[in-house]
């Protein structure tokens, strides 16, 4: 890799608005949004229902087109309509595991489609590449001949994974990959990941509500308020050092288990108050 | 002091194809008069299965087998005929549950709804006389313009405002046990925390005994005095909310708080996919058994 | 499919169906092994056995030129069920397609596609078969062209509603983010769920068609004599109620029997594989 792709960022998001209307309705959902991801980061974008988090991750799936503003992977434009090579790049694990794998198609059929569509490798390969991708996210590859009916929440949400892996993606949108499991679960679901990415060198946009798991998963943060980034920078800071009070408040409402949290979040409520 | 819900050595098991599959194991839980206590553990633990058991649902249908005792107020939920245990739900038992909106019938406005709500502890009153009453329990859940809301439809509200509304029902009829089943889970987390706050200042100053579930410690920390944690079907640890948290004695609870991710930081910890150490007998904590 | 099997069995009421379907199915293909008189199903006369109440060896009776009411029940379940096999082998794919297409495509696909399939459902099903029995020669090929003319309309409509409420569902969004293609998407990934709803309605439907082949039969549109048609028995029978009952009872009952026995067996269906989803 040159000096030239170290300096370039993955992902490059220019002043991006989204604006959708409904009839009379004009809705604001995203506004001059301007973001960069390096290679090989996580970063985390954080907001509510309507903060336009989802729609950050629609544009750069390629589901909607922004209204204004341009996106650049690897330093390259990426048109309206993409090529299928450039649609790899870029892949999804969503929220709810149950969904996401169809129910009548077995979880080999759902891994082989990624490899088909981007004709990677031949018939015999393929296979045994289910089997690897399988084995990766910590399955056993026999699980290639089971329905997602047949395995826990944990199992499909592994397994959901394994498909965005199929394609080879270079960027990875996490769409609140583990607010559906269990915390134990959660647990071991993100440890997964977190390996994933340094073994692969992958970038990861990690849409959720959850700070908790943001502090312990992600470089960057993006705070998102009703369709504006209202707060970028490295995750030690926004813990520390938190200026806009609605990721404050964000911070505040998570459910802590420790003393040590207790202190921390009541030292950021203490400096919401006087301002 | 008597405790308001009794429960002793209650099991359950399902009737399938494959024969009986027992899903609680002999737990024993109480709940004092103005307590609130909070049911911790995972999907498929039992946790949910026990708020039906109390509300008396699980007893009717035929496929399930219960035993043990669930003494509510000093009598016997199990000996009670299905007619008795019916009029107890939504009178001196309520439930709040995980949705807020789908738990409001979107055909009829949020007045209509308390009129049957309030119908349940006394049938002969009027719809006037509801509304005045529903106004007030708005109120306390800080509903300022009650006019508006009760004139509305649950579609037309937001996510929190039709928890505080589910709130202000399950707490209209002035229940003595109110059961919150994961309550907020799907709204957003700076609501959740906020309608949180709110239900307990309410119950706080009514008096009304809760029994809080949910598969996040931390969401009960705040919330609950006493904690109960389950697994797999057993109560393994249970204590005062403080010392459960300052000292978790069951390998399983501490797993619990470990998979909590930190705000404080330190990385996602290694939690063992199964272990033999959360089948170990139940840990209690002595301040416990000062109340009973 | 096992155990949809084994819960169809379980059920008293879908046993029932079961054994009905059985019996049905059975006597239509062997109908030339349990069928007292093979020949009967043709045009043969017996002018010494005609119009005879039940006896042994007829044990249904003899039908106006002395023909035997069993062998022709048998030979005519053979025919309906040819029938509905047919007419279902040609309406399923047809609506399934346009279902599936209009569903996932939407846009002016669904608009054309959803509209035309309106025409064919707001014309009442047997004025529609009658109109283009009437306009055609009323053989058993036409017949079933009319049957599948007003057949295909409903499947259409069962599918769209299903495709478009898969459509929202997470694994057609993952299959649109991998880059695989409309036609994947819509016959590998959709297509598979709507595979329930679909043989539910096929059982059923296997009933209707048989009801509704006999009605255009009943009326004179449908097969022509000699061929045995249950519709037709009972249409001609009924001229000489009620002192030769049998000539309408037992086709009357056979009917009966085969609409009963698909619908018991497609209503649990529905269940069952209603759960499932």
């Amino acid at each position: 890799m040159s000096a030239v792709d170290q300096a370039t960022p993955v992902l490059d998001v220019r002043n991006v608005s989204k604006t959708f209307i409904s009839g009379e309705h004009r809705v604001k959902a995203l506004e001059s949004v301007s973001l960069k991801v390096m290679r090989g980061q996580c970063l985390a974008v954080v907001g509510e229902s309507g903060s336009g988090k989802s729609t950050l991750a629609n544009l750069l799936l390629g589901i909607h087109q922004p209204t204004t503003g341009d996106l650049y992977l690897d330093g390259n434009l990426l048109p309206g309509h993409r090529t299928l090579p450039l649609r790899r790049m870029i892949q999804l694990v969503q929220q709810n595991p149950l969904s996401s794998l169809n129910p009548r198609r077995t979880v080999g059929a759902s891994l082989r489609l990624a490899l088909d569509v981007h004709d990677i490798g031949d018939r015999q390969g393929r296979k045994e590449r289910v089997g690897a991708l399988l084995e990766e996210v910590g399955l056993p590859s026999d699980f290639a001949a089971r329905y997602p009916a047949a395995l826990s929440g944990g199992q499909r949400q592994r397994v959901a994974v394994a498909r965005a892996l199929a394609c080879e993606p270079e960027i990875v949108v996490l769409d609140e990959p583990t607010s559906a499991l269990d915390v134990l679960v959660q647990a071991r679901v993100l440890r997964m990941l977190d390996e994933l990415r340094r073994r692969r060198d992958l970038t990861y946009v990690f849409i959720t509500h959850d700070l908790g798991v943001v502090r312990n998963i992600a470089d960057r943060v993006a705070v998102f308020e009703k369709g504006k980034l209202v707060e970028e920078s490295d995750t030690e800071t926004i813990f520390i050092n938190p200026e806009n009070p609605y990721t404050r408040r964000l911070i505040s409402a998570i459910p802590i288990v420790s003393d040590e949290e207790e202190t921390l979040r009541r030292s950021l409520m203490e400096e919401t108050n006087d301002s | 002091m008597t405790a308001l819900l009794d429960i002793r050595d209650l099991t359950l098991s399902f009737r399938g194809f494959e024969g009986e599959n027992r899903v609680l194991h002999g737990i024993s839980l109480n709940v004092a008069r103005g307590e609130k206590v909070a049911l911790v553990g995972e999907s498929g633990s039992g946790k949910s299965v026990t708020a039906r058991i109390i509300l008396g649902l699980l007893q009717e249908q035929r496929s399930t087998r219960v035993s043990g005792a669930v003494e509510f107020d000093g009598r016997d939920l199990e000996a009670m005929p299905a007619k008795a245990r019916h009029r107890l739900r939504g009178t001196d038992i309520s439930m709040i549950f995980q949705d807020p909106t789908s738990s409001l019938n979107p055909v009829y406005p949020i007045d209509v709804q308390f009129h049957e709500v309030l119908k349940r502890r006394d049938p002969k009153i009027t719809r006037a006389a509801a509304r005045e009453r529903a106004s007030e329990a708005l109120r306390d859940v800080s509903i300022e313009d009650a006019k508006r809301v009760l004139d509305s439809y649950s579609f037309q509200l937001s996510g929190g405002m039709n928890q505080r509304v589910m709130i202000a029902m399950a707490l209209a009829n002035e229940p003595k046990l109110l059961i919150a089943d994961e309550p907020g889970t799907a709204l957003d987390v700076t609501v959740q925390a906020q309608t949180l706050h709110l239900m307990r200042d309410l119950v706080e100053r009514k008096h009304t005994s809760v029994l809080f579930i949910s598969h996040n410690l931390g969401v009960v920390r705040e919330f609950a005095d006493r904690v109960y944690v389950i697994y797999k079907g057993n109560i393994v640890e249970e204590g005062p909310t403080h010392a459960l948290f300052s000292d978790p004695g069951h390998a399983y609870t501490r797993a619990l708080m470990a998979a909590v991710p930190k705000i404080t930081g330190g990385g996602i910890p290694e939690i063992p996919d199964r272990s033999e150490s959360f089948s170990e007998p139940i840990v209690v904590h002595p301040a416990t058994e000062a109340s009973s | 499919m096992k155990r949809t099997f084994l819960i169809l069995a379980s059920n008293p009421m879908s046993l029932i169906g079961l054994i009905l379907i059985g019996v049905v199915v059975f006597s239509a293909v062997f109908a030339d092994f349990i069928a007292p008189f093979p020949e009967h199903r043709g045009a043969v006369v017996d002018f010494t056995n005609f119009n005879q109440p039940p006896h042994w060896p007829n044990i249904f009776g003899t039908d106006l030129v002395g023909r035997d009411l069993f062998s022709r029940i048998l030979y005519a379940y053979r025919i309906s069920l040819m029938l509905g096999v047919v007419v279902l082998a040609i309406a399923v794919p047809i609506g399934v397609t346009i279902g599936l297409a209009a569903g996932y495509l939407g846009g002016w696909v669904d608009f054309v596609l959803m509209r035309l399939t309106d025409v064919f459902l707001s014309i009442p099903p047997l004025v529609l078969a009658m109109a283009i029995m009437g306009v055609l020669e009323p053989t058993l090929t036409n017949g079933m062209l009319a049957v599948t003319a007003m057949w295909w309309p409903w499947y259409a409509r069962l599918v769209y509603n299903v495709t478009r409420s898969e459509a929202q569902e997470g694994y057609v969004l993952a299959a649109q983010i991998i880059g695989a293609s409309r036609l994947h998407i819509m016959f590998m990934e959709i297509l598979p769920n709507c595979v329930p709803s679909v043989v539910t309605k096929m059982t059923l439907d296997l009933g209707f068609v048989i009801l509704i082949a006999s009605s255009l039969s009943f009326l004179g549109l449908g097969v022509q004599a000699p061929t045995p048609d249950l519709g037709s028995m009972v249409a001609e029978g009924g001229n000489y109620l009620p002192d030769s009952w049998w000539l309408t009872v037992f086709p009357s009952l056979a009917i009966l029997i085969a609409v009963f026995g698909f619908n018991l067996v497609g209503d649990a269906l529905r269940q069952v594989l209603g759960s499932d989803q």
